[in-house]
């Protein structure tokens, strides 16, 4: 008997007991779902913490020279803290002797920040991350201002209080106004208001634009690093490759500059976004491990289920096996036609898994700044997975059924 | 004479049932002809069952021979035994059996699937064999939608639709009221007319007597062999 003719005699069988059809392949539609939703909602998170968390946050292609990492995921041990706490900080003399050194054409910038409060006519706006830097820092962050323009390396050597305002700070400050050209006051100082950052919108659902960039020395510098001290110098170079050769010169003199022997670990940390990615990467590989498991449990599940319904569909329909061979069905006949069927009920399952998973994507990507994206292998693995876990859970019930003697078949009930 | 279709030599079927060992054939001969019409009769416990299950290869014999048109199927194997019933053997059983999910055309289809058929012939072939027992107009109809004389034509049609070389039917008129069964025998009086062999198993003298040839069995050996006149039907 063709293939063909047995599919649509199991569609038929499906078609004929839906209710009954649908329980008995949930098992396996559960578990394809879970394939396809996880895997799109896992890469989709890949895909937003690489393009938006590091890149947005780091920038591109540029790395920072820190006193630790700052985005720490995962178990940190009490002296592991500790030990970083005790290393040296980055300090101005630092970056100028990095920078004067490094050879790989690079943009610098120092960076020191601290949450602070800026106030205009009696209205206040709080916790607002406060940058002290240099002029390259709107190009390494690709800060566009929009409405005004970003400060000089002039007005930097000059330790002028002038400011440059993120989209949101603007407007909480200056509903309906031009912040540009008038004064904010910060730690009692009124700063002019040079321009503003285009906006750059949400990361996590947190603001990107609760932020105010000013000259590192500005008089307010003293609030937010302690003098002499940066947070971290900002390297930005042309692209990976470049990146690797900085970061390999930055790190050969940081470690002559503090006489570190070839034993000794670094003090210091150079910051990229792919370093600050390794805690969400183990997180994903957790998930990719754990994945197999958890569909294989459903799956384990939904074909014993899936046999047990065949093997009721055998004995109920023992006559009609008996029929069958009685006008001429060989055993292969009635093997093939129960394990077809079986591997059809499941395949349906699988089909309405991956609709399901798919539109689970969906919800995730429409609710959610996750660019959840179905991945076309996983469909491909949960259509095969579908018709594996069938043939496996009907070969019994159908060895079953093509074994049964025909008069004893056809006097069956 | 014409050719032999079915010859059974010194045939015996025994049963074990627990420790005791049942014979329910005790070595039958029986020699058939093409375009017979044989009723084969017998009291419950006769063997006429055993001898209709043999005859119709769902069985095999403990000794003796059996050749249905030139083959010995009694030495068969499965496989084999189901390539006889296809091609050779039209069944029409007492409580029908047909497919209750499946239309009657459908139904007749199902021995052209079995025999590797395309889908395209078999649906005319299974069309022009409903036609025969005058059920063009039921065809796509399930079983349970079609009266009881109707789901036997419908099973006479599945019968024949593969023409095979014997139309074998266990008590056909067994679960049909009489004006019914007088139907379904003009229908078998009819094919045989058109040279179709048919052997029928009955335990009614009066569906016994539209056949040609009354074959009797008890206590699993042949007590008589009776040609007559047939009834004209």
């Amino acid at each position: 008997m063709p293939i063909w003719e047995a599919v649509t005699m199991a569609l038929r069988t499906i078609r004929a007991q839906k209710l009954k059809s649908f329980f008995s392949l949930i098992g396996v539609l559960i578990g394809v779902m879970f394939l396809i939703a996880v895997v799109s909602i896992v890469q989709g998170m890949n895909v937003y913490m690489e393009d938006q968390f590091a890149n947005r946050l780091i920038g591109l292609n540029t790395f920072q020279l820190r006193q630790r990492s700052n985005f720490v995921m995962g178990n940190v041990t009490r002296e592991q803290w500790l030990a970083w706490q005790r290393r040296p900080r980055i300090t101005y003399a630092d970056a100028d002797y990095i920078k004067a050194r490094v050879t790989t054409p690079a943009t610098f910038a120092m960076y020191c920040s601290d949450r602070m409060a800026l106030s205009y006519n009696g209205k206040t706006a709080k916790d607002i991350e406060l940058v002290g830097t240099e002029a390259t820092y709107f190009q390494i962050k690709n800060y566009e201002v929009v409405n005004g323009r970003a400060f000089t390396a002039q007005e930097v050597r000059a330790g002028q209080t002038v400011v440059v305002l993120g989209d949101l700070v603007a407007e909480k400050l200056f509903p309906g106004l031009d912040p540009v050209g008038r004064n904010v006051t910060i730690a009692g100082l009124p700063y002019r208001i040079i321009g503003v950052v285009a906006r750059q919108g949400n990361l996590f659902g947190l603001s990107m634009d609760k932020f105010a960039v000013m000259p590192y020395t500005a008089p307010a510098r003293r609030y937010i690093c302690p003098i002499n001290i940066l947070d971290q110098l900002e390297i930005q170079t042309a692209g990976p490759t470049q990146m690797q050769a900085a970061m390999a010169e930055v790190e050969a003199l940081m470690r002559a500059r503090r006489g570190l022997k070839p034993a000794q670990e670094n003090n210091f940390h150079l910051q990229t976004a792919e370093g600050a990615l390794e805690g969400w990467k183990k997180i994903s590989r957790i998930l990719f491990m754990a994945l197999p498991g958890l569909v294989a449990i459903s799956l384990v599940v939904g074909g014993i289920v899936i046999m047990n319904i065949m093997l009721m569909a055998v004995s109920e329909r023992t006559r009609e096996i008996g029929i069958r061979k009685a006008l001429g069905a060989k055993r292969r006949d009635i093997l093939a036609q129960f394990i077809v069927e079986s591997a059809t009920l499941s395949t349906v399952g699988a089909a309405l898994g991956i609709g399901f998973g798919i539109t689970l994507a969906f919800i995730v990507r429409a609710v959610s700044p996750l660019p959840a994206a179905v991945a076309p292998w996983s469909i491909g693995v949960g259509v095969f997975l579908g018709v594996f876990v069938g043939m496996v859970a009907g070969v019994y019930p159908a060895s079953r059924a093509s074994r049964l003697d025909p008069i004893v078949a056809l006097r069956a009930e | 004479m014409s050719e032999l279709i079915i010859a059974v030599r010194s045939l015996t079927r025994s049963y074990e049932m627990g420790a005791e060992v049942v014979h329910a054939l005790r070595g039958v001969d029986l020699e058939i002809r093409r375009n017979e019409y044989v009723a084969i009769m017998g009291p419950s416990g006769s063997g006429k069952s055993t001898l209709m299950n043999m005859i119709g290869c769902l069985d095999t014999p403990s000794s003796g021979e059996y050749w249905l048109n030139g083959q010995e199927v009694s030495r068969m194997a499965d496989d084999a035994l189901a390539r006889v019933r296809n091609k050779e053997i039209g069944f029409v059983f007492q409580t029908f059996n047909l497919l209750p999910r499946a239309t009657a055309l459908h139904n007749v289809e199902l021995p052209l699937v079995y025999a590797g058929v395309s889908a395209r012939d078999r649906r005319g072939r299974a069309e022009e064999a409903l036609a025969r027992v005058g059920l063009t107009d039921r065809m796509h109809h399930r079983p349970n939608e079609l009266s009881g004389g109707q789901r036997q034509r419908v099973a006479i049609a599945r019968a024949l639709v593969n023409r095979p070389s014997i139309l074998l039917a266990d008590e056909p008129t067994g679960n049909l009221d009489s004006t019914t069964s007088e139907e379904i025998m003009r229908v078998f009086a009819g094919l045989h007319r058109e040279g179709q062999t048919v052997v029928m198993v009955t335990h009614e003298p009066d569906i016994a007597a539209h056949a040609a040839r009354a074959v009797v069995l008890r206590d699993g050996r042949v007590a008589s062999d009776v040609r007559s006149q047939p009834l004209a039907a």
